[in-house]
């Protein structure tokens, strides 16, 4: 577990001492995460791996200030996440965050140009919406609802959405997971690009080993532990994924 | 545009309907609000100009003669500021074309522009010559028999018959409302004032130097009923019967009913509207924030905060409110110029026109978004304090419970779609409980709307035909023989004709003091009937006084108290009477004793002031011919004129309002049951599709649905009666005045006739809605995941 916390060569955008949540579930207490310490590097991509329930939701969602943690504490850069107040939280998000669902989460009633100004227009250096979604190569597809694109062009639209504000940090909650391998590999690419473009620090959470192969860093999760930790000499290119 | 308000403005088109049902129910309460309050100002307004224009009086005072020289005693009166004699006489009138006779107001002009009180406004035509019989007509009568300048007709003028000429026609301040007395409504074919050049009528009623009627106005500040008593003591030796102010001015009086009325409506009718709004838009957004969890999480992750989430929703219910505000500005102005100009059919003002005070607008559309906001905080708090991470997660399952049935054992008898129906009734009280509230309310407008009827139903039945059986009444000029009515029981036609004996009093009980006439009733009298409160008959007991119920109110005196009585007439005795029993009364303010313990009261001989007449119905042309001659009567009053008259003016008044109500009761009914139909829907939309996928027919799935709405509708049937109810006695009672009662009668046919179109308009949403239920996509519905 200690091995987790050595620091990258790269300075830390994230740090976690002692992470620990507890779900109150009735009367039966879960224990999400027990004791995570972690370090995260600028501009890495970082594959959280894991069976379902082993904790890396809970993790990705204390990290982008979603969540709260029961005990230990998490750092974002110098800012203690823990002690932040709802409204501090929610400009971190504002400023700092991208975030990416399995089910895209797109409003239904917003087209793909208006789902990514959603965001930018309450960000503070935003990409123009169209730029965003030029990244990700869905320029022709600008004025189309959720309910008109392919389940790949919706997640496409999720990636723009999330990097639109330009932020430090895309957390990725299984990106792939409602896609087929082709669709899911060219979305990979679109996070790979991002990262690779806007040195945005990426955590993606999958149960998918396969996509492990693009990232720095590998994190293996069971139990609300960290169970394992593998540093992948080279980063795979996320054209060349399939499964 | 911003994001976020395109999805505000998609969403809101896609519930359109049902945002379109809470903005007209909005709409309806501030319909309500801007036609009452816009009526009152323009009628209260209107009126306050016109009668300081045209100087109307503030105390008004009728008595046999007095000489002109009095006048200047009265004028001064502490507290009087100026006084204006003059003579009025009754005439009866023969009209060209009318085959009844008519009757006259006839008034003393003052010279042109001399007229220090109550002036005339002349509309057409110029002053009467004095001493060539022309008069100024009031502008109800001309328009009535198509007169202008030059038309004649004739007058019974002191016993003799004589042609008037129209020199002119105007309207007075005094006569706004132009009411024969001892009517319920006008009827301008029959009645109007007559104003004639004062020394003509000093010649005609050899009133030389004399008048029999003055109009005081006050000095700011001074006291009214200090100036009714001194006038009263001035005037007591010359007949005086008891001045009197304002509020029983036969046309102001009326005008503050309609004033009363208005406040009413616009005081208890608007807050239902707004309540049943208010519980609408917190169950379409409660529904909404349940249905957008997950967008509510995301927003929140991209980093939006609680505060701009919230307003997000609130501005949702702000759009509907706003939508409702101008839909019911544009009805209320539009129903208060229907109201204004059917107004002008009955109140004659110079002009009056329809306006609406800017306070008013506002305070409307601030007590609207109130409501819409209320309606709103539960959701919008909902929507603000979910957690992103938890927002984002599935809505854990409805939690059910088993149901009352199971507990008491008798569930194994009910169907399982009939289980479902209860449960879901079960699992969300207070929202059943509060649709059945705004089905019932709804009822309950839709009941008081159709009471009216009754109400009118049973006044005329109950005042004309119940209380007095008279065909006729004939008013004479002043108190005369018992033998005239006998000479009146002569005339062709009469079948029947009984002496009537009216008597000036001024009634005190305790504090209080009411002006009133006592009638003197024969023992055996078959056209007078005296029905108690509790319906019951009886004869008119051999001493003491009977009250009319409104009256014994007002005096606060019950049966078994003395009351004092100030006769304001002959001698003019103050004596005590014990009150023998209270009669119930919906027209007017009167008292009742025995003939003779009358006589005995007052101290006089018999006499009597006018005859009550049984006619022959196949003789009645022959009748009326006669009177129309007869000199020696000042008033004819007629039963089926009256009330076919009665009948025509409320018809197309209340036609006019029982529309606007029936509308607003069927938009609630539909607002509240569409809006509640769709809801069920969109919660059980996934599990109604389970259920056909499963093998359940339409039929089947639409019972489930529809099952719940009917049982809400069936049992808001009985509170809406009881709501009817309630809200016509509350209308019965704050529409009560001296001049008269709304019965509270509420027949079985009204229950029904609301109850049927509360169901049909219940039944026609949850048609709308039965065809979104055929049309359920499964595929897409067991795909989504809400």
């Amino acid at each position: 577990m200690r091995e987790a916390n050595k620091a990258p060569d790269r300075r830390a955008i994230f740090r976690t001492e002692g992470l620990t949540k507890v779900y109150q579930l009735g009367e039966i207490a879960v224990q999400a995460l027990q004791g995570i310490d972690l370090v995260i590097a600028e501009s890495e991509i970082l594959v959280l791996l894991g069976p379902s329930g082993s904790g890396k939701s809970t993790l990705l969602n204390i990290l982008g200030g979603l969540d709260r943690p029961t005990a230990g504490r998490v750092f974002f850069k110098e800012h203690d996440l823990t002690r932040a107040s709802d409204r501090e939280l929610t400009q971190f998000r504002r400023a700092s965050v991208g975030f990416i669902f399995q089910f895209y989460n797109l409003v239904p009633s917003l087209t793909a140009r208006e789902n990514v100004a959603l965001v930018t227009e309450i960000a503070r250096d935003p990409m123009r919406p169209e730029e965003a979604l030029d990244m990700v190569g869905l320029t022709p597809r600008l004025d189309h609802f959720p309910a008109q694109l392919s389940g790949g062009e919706q997640q496409r639209v999720a990636i723009a959405r999330a990097i639109a504000k330009r932020p430090e940090v895309l957390l990725c909650d299984e990106p792939t997971g409602a896609l087929d391998s082709k669709t899911g590999s060219l979305v990979l690419e679109a996070i790979a690009k991002v990262n690779e473009d806007l040195k945005t620090t990426t955590a993606i959470i999958t149960h998918n080993a396969v996509i492990a192969e693009m990232a720095d860093r590998v994190i293996s999760f069971g139990d609300g532990r960290i169970v394992g930790e593998q540093r992948n000499p080279r980063r795979r290119a996320a054209s060349e994924l399939t499964w | 545009m911003k994001a976020l308000d395109a999805k505000l403005f998609r969403d809101l088109w896609r519930i359109r309907l049902q945002a379109l049902a809470i903005a007209l129910v909005i709409g309806c309460g501030v319909a309500v609000v801007i036609m009452s309050f816009g009526a009152m100002r323009s009628l209260s307004e209107t009126r306050d100009a016109y009668y300081d224009r045209y100087r109307f009086a503030d105390v008004f005072a009728k008595l046999k003669r007095a000489p002109l020289t009095l006048v200047d005693d009265i004028s001064a009166l502490p507290g009087v500021a100026r006084a204006e004699p003059r003579i009025v006489h009754y005439v009866t009138l023969d009209i060209p074309g009318l085959d009844r006779p008519a009757v006259g107001e006839l008034v003393s002009l003052a010279e042109e522009g001399k007229a220090a009180l109550n002036a005339i406004l002349l509309k057409e035509g110029r002053y009467p010559r004095p001493g060539h019989g022309e008069v100024i007509v009031s502008e109800n009568l001309a328009e009535a028999h198509g007169w202008h300048p030059g038309a004649a007709f004739q007058g019974i003028l002191n016993g003799r018959k004589r042609t008037l000429v129209v020199s002119g026609i105007a309207q007075s301040p005094e006569f706004v409302y132009i009411l024969d007395p001892g009517q319920l409504v006008p009827d301008n074919k029959t009645f109007g004032i007559l104003w004639m050049p004062r020394e003509e009528l000093e010649a005609t009623f050899d009133l030389d130097g004399a008048f029999n009627q003055i109009s005081v106005t006050l000095m700011r500040g001074a006291s009214e009923p200090d100036v009714i008593e001194r006038m009263d003591n001035l005037l007591a030796p010359y007949g005086g019967t008891g001045a009197y102010g304002r509020d029983e001015q036969l046309s102001h009086a009326f005008l503050d009913q309609e004033l009363q009325q208005l406040r009413t409506i616009a005081t208890l009718i608007p807050p239902i509207f707004l309540g049943v709004a208010s519980f609408l838009i917190n169950i379409i957004l409660s529904r909404l924030v349940e249905t957008e969890r997950e967008q509510i999480g995301l927003l929140k992750a991209f980093g939006y905060g609680a505060g701009e989430v919230g307003w997000h929703y609130l501005k949702f219910a702000l759009v509907i409110v706003i939508g409702g505000l101008a839909i019911g500005a544009a009805v209320g102005l539009w129903m208060g110029v229907q109201m204004t100009t059917l107004y002008q059919q009955y109140f004659r003002f110079p002009f009056l026109y329809y306006r609406i005070d800017p306070f008013v607008l506002l305070a409307s559309f601030a007590v609207s978004l109130a409501a819409g906001m209320l309606g709103t905080i539960g959701a919008v708090r909902a929507a603000t304090r979910l957690s992103p991470a938890v927002a984002m997660a599935p809505a854990p399952p409805a939690t059910y419970r088993r149901s009352l049935f199971e507990f008491i054992g008798v569930a194994q008898w009910i169907p399982a779609q009939t289980q479902m129906i209860i449960r879901h009734i079960e699992r969300w009280p207070l929202r059943a409980l509060t649709t059945s509230l705004g089905v019932a309310l709804s009822g309950g407008l839709l009941v008081m709307t159709f009471y009216f009827f009754d109400a009118i139903d049973e006044l005329i039945d109950s005042y004309y035909f119940r209380s007095n059986r008279q065909d006729a009444t004939v008013d004479f000029l002043e108190p005369l023989d018992p033998r005239a009515v006998g000479e009146v029981g002569r005339m062709p036609g009469v079948r029947l004709a009984e002496p009537l004996r009216e008597v000036p009093v001024r009634l005190h009980f305790e504090h209080r003091e009411k002006l009133v006439r006592i009638y003197g009733i024969l023992p055996n009298t078959t056209l007078k009937r005296f029905i108690d409160v509790d319906g019951k008959s009886f004869d008119v007991p051999p001493e003491g006084i009977v009250l009319g119920d409104h009256l014994s109110r007002t005096l606060g005196a019950q049966v078994g108290n003395t009351i004092r009585t100030d006769i304001l007439e002959g001698r003019r005795g103050v004596g005590e009477v014990r009150v023998a029993a209270i009669v119930r009364e919906n027209v007017g303010l009167s008292a009742y004793m025995e003939a003779d313990a009358l006589n005995r009261l007052i101290g006089e001989g018999p006499a009597v002031t006018g005859a009550q007449i049984m006619i022959d119905p196949t003789q009645t042309s022959a009748f009326y011919g006669t009177l129309k001659e007869t000199p020696a009567t000042g008033m004819v009053m007629l039963r089926e004129p009256a009330i076919a008259s009665f009948r025509d003016t409320l018809a197309k008044n209340m036609l006019v309002v029982i529309s606007f109500y029936v509308v607003f009761g069927v938009t609630i009914t539909f607002g509240v049951v569409y809006n509640a139909a769709r809801i069920m829907l969109s919660e059980r939309a996934r599990e109604l599709a389970s259920l056909r996928v499963l093998g359940f027919t339409r039929g089947d799935v639409a019972y489930i649905l529809l099952g719940e709405l009917a049982l809400l509708v069936a049992v808001a049937l009985l509170p809406a009666c009881a709501l009817g109810y309630l809200l016509s006695w509350v209308m019965s009672h704050a529409m009560d005045t001296d001049l008269f009662r709304i019965p509270l009668v509420v027949r079985p046919s009204t229950y029904a006739t609301g109850v049927v179109i509360l169901i049909l308009s219940a039944a026609a949403s949850a048609l709308a809605v039965a065809w979104r239920v055929n049309r359920l996509d499964l595929i897409a519905v067991l795909k989504t995941r809400d």
